[in-house]
């Protein structure tokens, strides 16, 4: 199998480039696109990129695998090269600083997901044991909490990559929605009041890429969608 | 909480709204003017001053205008934010638009009411 992987190293390379590998692929096996970098690697050491649980739970191997963001580790390649030639072209993600070859700056993410102060805030004093929610509160966070951080959703989304200061992005605003869902918590009006300026939210222009994207299934434009109800309602 | 002065509105939500409600009150009115063409096959100059000539239709029509200008300076304003990154000449581009969307203001109140 052909394996094309972007390169930089900016220590040593003037701009970046795509280096070919031919991977050999155990026959009658569907490797994952992680099985596929490791074999990679065996053959060129100097190919960098981030793994850790290498079961989709961690979110470091993000990456653009044939055009599309995704964790290496939980991509099949069948499903890679679906509908495509027997190849597959692997990038770092998109609209981001690259550290190095896959590897890159996730620093304006998670400044973005800082500004939503994602922790629960309550200003009631504390209960004797802890703070109880119903089944039905609870279920409120399905959907919202299950986001990892791959970052694979904000880095397919054109509004984060022309206005990654401004704009949370899909990610961050999942969680703005996840803590404004969340009973427990009592400054619902200060985040609102955060979010009501014409970038953090209301660039969001609704193409559904993170959507298409999230290797977690989930929903961010939604979330956007509650969150532009909730100030629509604060100010009807 | 990110501060902007060139948006219509005073926040992002207003200028959502605002996008919103001109697109539906220009879709209407867009497709009223259809029907009339298609209800008038061989229209003629006469039918059509006539039904700009009415009261109703010019009221109809300001809103339409103001929609428009409201709506265009919306989405001017947020493809200008997206893609003009050097602020000299996004200011540029903004102020062009503005004059713009001020001239077809003037002059389309000048068209319907004028004498």
């Amino acid at each position: 199998m052909l394996v094309s992987i972007y390169r930089y190293n900016p220590e040593a390379d003037e701009a970046p480039y795509m280096q070919d590998y031919e991977i050999s692929i155990p026959a009658g096996k569907d490797l994952m696109v992680l099985d596929v970098l490791n074999l990679v690697k065996e053959q060129d050491s100097s190919v960098s990129y981030r793994r850790s649980c290498r079961e989709g739970v961690c979110g470091s191997d993000g990456m653009n695998i044939n055009g599309k963001n995704g964790l290496a580790c939980i991509t099949p390649i069948s499903e890679a090269t679906k509908g495509k030639n027997d190849k597959l072209v692997l990038r770092p993600l998109p609209g981001m600083p690259v550290i190095r070859d896959l590897v890159i700056d996730m620093g304006l993410f998670y400044k973005q997901y800082e500004s939503i102060k994602p922790y629960l805030n309550n200003n009631t004093p504390a209960p004797a044991i802890e703070r109880l929610q119903s089944p039905e509160e609870r279920a409120k966070l399905d959907g919202l909490y299950e986001c990892i951080l791959c970052a694979c959703c904000s880095t397919s989304c054109p509004s984060f990559w022309w206005n990654p200061e401004k704009f949370v992005g899909p990610a961050g605003l999942l969680q703005a929605y996840r803590f404004l869902a969340d009973t427990r918590d009592t400054s619902t009006e200060e985040r609102l009041a955060e979010l009501d300026d014409p970038f953090s939210v209301f660039r969001c222009r609704g193409i559904m890429n993170c959507v298409n994207v999230c290797p977690k299934g989930l929903n961010p434009t939604r979330a956007i969608g509650h969150i532009r109800g909730m100030l629509l309602q604060r100010e009807i | 909480m990110v501060a902007s002065i060139t948006n219509l509105g005073r926040s992002g939500l207003y200028d959502w709204v605002i996008q919103r409600l001109t697109a539906v009150i220009l879709a209407v009115y867009t497709l009223f003017l259809l029907g009339f063409v298609i209800a008038h096959p061989d229209l003629q100059y006469s039918d059509w001053q006539g039904l700009f000539s009415c009261t109703a239709m010019k009221i109809a029509s300001l809103l339409a205008l103001i929609s428009i200008c409201a709506h265009g300076w919306v989405g001017m304003w947020t493809i200008a934010t997206d893609y003009i990154k050097p602020t000299g000449i996004r200011f540029l581009f903004l102020l062009v638009t503005a004059a713009f969307v001020f001239v077809y203001l003037v002059w389309g109140i000048d068209i319907l009411w004028g004498a």
